[in-house]
């Protein structure tokens, strides 16, 4: 036992000889354990807030949206098969208006029982009490609302509803799970400075919109094995008559899309970017345990003389990989949990949950654990079974000197084209083949990390680009509160600043072809549309042809239809009314599912004459301010969005984000690129030190000595580039892939300056662990290297 | 002190160093000492020692193992700093030497060879060499010092193909192929048998005839006395003996 506590010791010794080493393999390991925890922490965290909101809070399983309904309704609703309980409220745009702020806010007011408990979709109260029915101008506003503009309990602020201003006084602050990402008309990202949700008693409510005994707005819950389809289909034959616009599921319901895919991101990083670092990991611990015990072959072979079995020397070398391995965990396990709670708080300013739930599971780093050591004994596993096998006499023995192979057939002594100190580079080079190949991709894979955490920058402001300057490039995009004859338009047209109107017409369908359906919006433009232009695939500019529909190119896909099939459009608002339609284009559009039609043969098709759902415009800077003060004024106008202000407002918000995800990418990578190229230099000392301290006797200066490390590592590096764009560009296709949803698509664009920042960052930190080993080559101990053995 | 001023000493004479008075000083050791400090341990390796080698010489250096004798030679060779006393190359005090100028000293001046070859792996014989030759003012051609050895046939040869003796002898060649003006050999007989051995020897020797190298080879084989000129004992750090061999041996007879 006590020679055990022997090799103990020389454990200890030769973690302390190599502890640069160790650390930074043990430091690529903390990386993949980081994003692990990190991703999974983040995404169980925020999947723990959501579903215990939604529970607690009862957030409905099915929506639905109605002109006008009457409340009678209520007890078949709720008798429906497989419905809990069933609110009916009455949900209308509002337009809002601050003091301090030119331009004008927007919102929807959402009736309350006036009991105060919703069945479904229940507030949180965070402060102040629920609004009253009986005193008119109370309202409960959402936090983020509330906290944009510094409202409390008490605070006044005034809307224009249904065409009358109205002064609201603040009762509550409230949060509700239908609206934990609440995004405005014409928003890309939520703004809750220009977008509130506000809560008033139903009856107020209903008096002000003229609603009296109706509901134009669904939410049920539904029992645990329900059939929500069905429940979907029940609904819809009920509302039919009353303007329904179909029922949808949880889904199709704006927030909860986008914290699902939220959440589906999270999960996708932690299982794509942890495996790379074990990889790595594995590479790194074969690299540094292979040379170790080449180094101690003679001293293995006297262990195993002295009568030590094959078992215990083995399991001495996979202590020494249990013990860095171990290190690297606790580091990222620590690193994990601290960035996984700022993660999950920075998700939190961007949903509105009224509480964080930071689980902790403990499975999450035992799995980590076991995935981690794992790993690193798997790389190491070649190097332990070559000790356990070999046999003591063999080990005493000194190995045969390396094999060179000439560069072509015989080395012809010539006058040679390169120096020999070129020569030794390149046959050390390929003396290794697995070794330089594994260090090039090790190399590479940081350059394909960087280049596919920058990348977002570029296909963002690609997205951006096409959105706001190709496509929708007019100043604001007014809603009527109903769809409006032509003279609505006239109107628009009459108001200060408007230099150019262009009607539009929007409704609510669902497109068919065999099995695929999906419920979408139809866009009808006019003809020579300046402003909201229809891009096809090479984004330029096309007219909506005069009969048939345009869908976007995702759209297409989904319903796997092709220019010229006919494809079936079941009309919501017309109860459920099916017209058939060729497919006469293909567009690109990375918002939402869109399909285009021309705006007139979109009015025919709805049979309903001339009219608009609204019309976007083009205005003078100048008299901006006299627009806004106006419009509010306007009551058909039921919402507004400005194009500028959502731009800057999606671009801050996205580079926020990405700000953070690429720091944490850039020091991954940075690690990654240390970790490899550190390692490989310092096993190139250690095995050609006598060749180099040669060098160092003839009186080769040490610039020239350490050129022969130096270049080989440049030519690593430099091979690795161009591999590490192209696997970057593959990364990307994936990242793009996985992040294209019915909400979103984005772009791929990967400018030339990405894939030069990914290089210099990868090139400067090779540099760096370069100098490192090259001032060990400075200090190199000619005599004792030369006078010892191999 | 300028690297460039380290002038190769002596003129033409290639005298054999019997009579000292008409030879050339190469080295000049005075008074030289060496302390090893490891923690509170202090090893003497060289302890005063005064000698001097003579332009063309053949010396060679004896002696119980830790009496000094490698130390000496790393010393003299550039590896290595005194811990005091001086030594000078020609004109040149080495003790006084910059790193820099001594990297140098050895590029132009100084030929050593080793009891464990250090040959590098990844070159073959013919590039040893000619990895010395490329950053040398006046070399040989490669096969030339390769021809001296013995080893011509053997050119496109790697160490890993070659017999210690050979890879030995490639060792010469490449010290030897920038004609430098001392060769210094710590044991090159070491690792050897007596008749691969002898086929070193006769290496040095013929090198040492021909180019009129001075030539310093440390051995444990006190038979190898014989092809010596002058022949120097060490004992503890000190020079304790030093002899002139009045005829000398051819090594092919040497008694190993
Ligand atoms: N780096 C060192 N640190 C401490 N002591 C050293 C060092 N190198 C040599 N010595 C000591 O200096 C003394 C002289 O060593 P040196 O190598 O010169 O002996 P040597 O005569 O060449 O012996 P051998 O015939 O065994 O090669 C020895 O006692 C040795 O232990
Ligand atoms: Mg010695």
């Amino acid at each position: 036992m006590v020679a055990m506590r022997m090799l103990d010791r020389k454990l200890l010794r030769d973690l302390g000889r190599l502890w640069a080493q160790a650390l930074a393999v043990a430091l690529v390991m903390a990386c993949g354990v980081m994003t692990l925890i990190l991703a999974m922490g983040a995404s169980r965290s925020l999947e723990a807030s959501q579903s215990a909101f939604y529970d607690r809070y009862r957030f409905a399983s099915v929506f639905a949206e109605a002109v006008r309904a009457p409340r009678h309704l209520e007890p078949r609703i709720q008798s429906l098969p497989g419905v809990s309980a069933a609110e009916l409220r009455i949900v209308k745009p509002v337009i809002i208006t601050i003091t301090g702020m030119t331009e004008p806010a927007s919102g929807v007011v959402v009736s309350i029982p006036d009991t105060g408990e919703s069945a479904v979709n229940r507030l949180y109260l965070r402060a102040g009490r629920l609004p009253g029915s009986r005193v008119p101008g109370e309202v409960a506003v959402v936090e983020a609302f509330a906290a944009a503009h510094g409202f409390r309990p008490g605070d006044r602020f005034d809307v224009v509803m249904n065409g009358k201003a109205r002064r609201l006084s603040i009762t509550g602050i409230v949060l509700s799970p239908e609206f934990i990402y609440a995004i405005g008309p014409g928003d890309m990202v939520p703004d809750p400075r220009r977008y509130g949700i506000l809560y008033m008693s139903e009856t107020v409510l209903s008096s002000a919109f003229g609603m009296e005994g109706a509901f134009n707005d669904a939410a049920l819950t539904t029992m645990r094995n329900a059939d929500t389809r069905a429940v979907i289909e029940g609904l819809d034959g009920l509302l039919a008559p009353y303007g329904g616009t179909g029922a949808y599921g949880r889904k199709d319901q704006m927030s909860h899309a986008f914290l699902d895919s939220e959440l589906t991101q999270l999960f996708a990083m932690a299982t794509i970017i942890p495996p790379i670092f074990l990889f790595v990991s594995a590479f790194l611990v074969n690299m540094i345990l292979s040379r170790l015990i080449a180094l101690e072959r003679e001293q293995i072979g006297l262990l195993k003389a002295v009568g030590y079995t094959d078992l215990a020397v083995g399991w001495h070398y996979a202590k020494l990989v249990i013990v860095i391995s171990a290190v690297g965990l606790a580091i990222g396990c620590v690193a994990g949990s601290w960035l996984g709670r700022g993660l999950t708080r920075l998700y939190g300013e961007f949903f509105a949950f009224p509480f964080l739930i930071f689980t902790h599971g403990i499975d999450l780093y035992a799995i980590a654990a076991t995935v981690t050591v794992a790993a690193a004994l798997a790389g190491a596993s070649s190097a332990i079974w070559a000790t356990v096998m070999l046999p003591p006499a063999v080990a005493m023995r000194p190995p045969s000197p390396t094999q060179y192979r000439s560069l072509a057939g015989a080395a012809v002594p010539t006058n040679p084209l390169f120096s020999q100190l070129t020569v030794m580079v390149f046959r050390h080079f390929l003396r290794w083949p697995l070794r330089s190949t594994m260090t090039i991709i090790g190399t590479a894979l940081s350059v394909a990390l960087l280049v596919t955490a920058l990348f977002s920058f570029d296909s963002i402001d690609a997205m951006i680009d096409t959105i706001f300057f190709r496509a929708d490039r007019q100043d604001a995009t007014l809603t009527f509160a109903s769809a409006s004859g032509p003279e609505a338009v006239t109107r628009v047209g009459d108001l200060p600043g408007v230099i150019r109107v262009e009607p539009y017409r929007s409704t609510a369908v669902k497109l068919k072809n065999g099995r695929h359906e999906r419920r979408m919006v139809i866009h009808g433009l006019t003809q020579q549309s300046e402003l909201s232009r229809v891009l096809d695939r090479d984004l330029l500019p096309m007219q909506p042809p005069s009969s048939g529909l345009v869908l976007s190119e995702r759209v297409a896909a989904l319903l796997d239809l092709q220019i010229g099939d006919p494809v079936e459009i079941e009309l919501m608002e017309f109860a459920d009314r099916k017209v058939s339609v060729p497919v006469t284009g293909i567009a690109e559009s990375y918002v939402g599912l869109a399909a285009y039609m021309e705006l007139t043969a979109l009015n025919r098709l709805l049979m309903e004459g001339r009219r608009v759902s609204g019309a976007r415009i083009l205005v003078d800077e100048d008299r901006l301010d006299e627009l806004y003060a106006h419009i509010k004024q306007v009551p058909a106008i039921a919402s507004l969005a400005l194009q500028t202000v959502s731009r800057d407002r999606f671009r801050e918000t996205v580079r926020q984000n990405i700000s953070y995800s690429i720091t944490i990418y850039v020091t991954l990578a940075i690690i990654i690129t240390f970790g490899v190229i550190y390692n490989s230099a310092r096993i190139q000392l250690s095995e050609r030190a006598r060749e180099l301290a040669s060098l160092r006797v003839f009186g080769f200066t040490r610039a020239e000595v350490s050129s022969v490390l130096l270049v080989e590592l440049a030519l690593i590096v430099i091979i690795a580039q161009p591999l590490g764009w192209l696997a970057g560009y593959g990364f990307a296709v994936l990242m793009i892939r996985g992040f294209e949803s019915d909400l979103f698509r984005i772009p791929l664009v990967i400018s030339q300056a990405t894939y030069a920042t990914a290089s210099l960052v990868v090139i400067g930190s090779a540099v760096v662990s370069a100098l490192l080993v090259r001032r060990r080559v400075d200090t190199l101990d000619l005599i004792r290297v030369l006078k010892t053995r191999d | 002190m300028k690297i460039n001023a380290i002038a190769r000493p002596g003129g033409s004479v290639r005298a054999m160093a019997t009579d000292n008075s008409t030879s050339e000083p190469v080295f000049r050791v005075e008074n030289l000492t060496k302390i090893y400090r490891t923690g509170d341990v202090e090893v003497r390796a060289l302890n005063g020692v005064d000698m001097t080698l003579y332009r063309g010489e053949m010396a060679v250096l004896l002696g119980p193992s830790g009496s000094g004798k490698s130390t000496l030679l790393n010393i003299i060779g550039g590896l290595d700093q005194a811990t005091g006393g001086k030594v000078w190359f020609g004109d040149t005090e080495l003790t006084g030497c910059s790193q820099r100028e001594l990297t140098r000293y050895r590029r132009d001046h100084v030929g050593f060879v080793f009891q464990f070859y250090n040959l590098i792996p990844s070159l073959t014989a013919w590039e040893n060499v000619a990895l010395v030759t490329e950053v040398s003012r006046h070399p040989m051609r490669p096969e030339e010092a390769l021809a001296m050895v013995g080893l011509d046939h053997r050119m496109s040869h790697f160490p890993a193909q070659m017999s210690g003796g050979e890879q030995q002898r490639v060792a010469i060649a490449r010290a030897i192929a920038k004609r430098p003006d001392v060769l210094l050999c710590d044991e090159p007989t070491g690792a050897l048998d007596s008749r691969t051995g002898v086929l070193v020897l006769e290496a040095l020797s013929r090198v040492n005839a021909e180019l009129g190298t001075t030539t310093a080879i440390i051995t444990h084989n006190a038979g190898i006395r014989q092809i010596a000129h002058r022949v120097f004992s060490f004992l503890d750090g000190r020079m304790s003996d030093c002899t002139v061999n009045e005829t000398r041996v051819d090594p092919a007879e040497v008694k190993w």
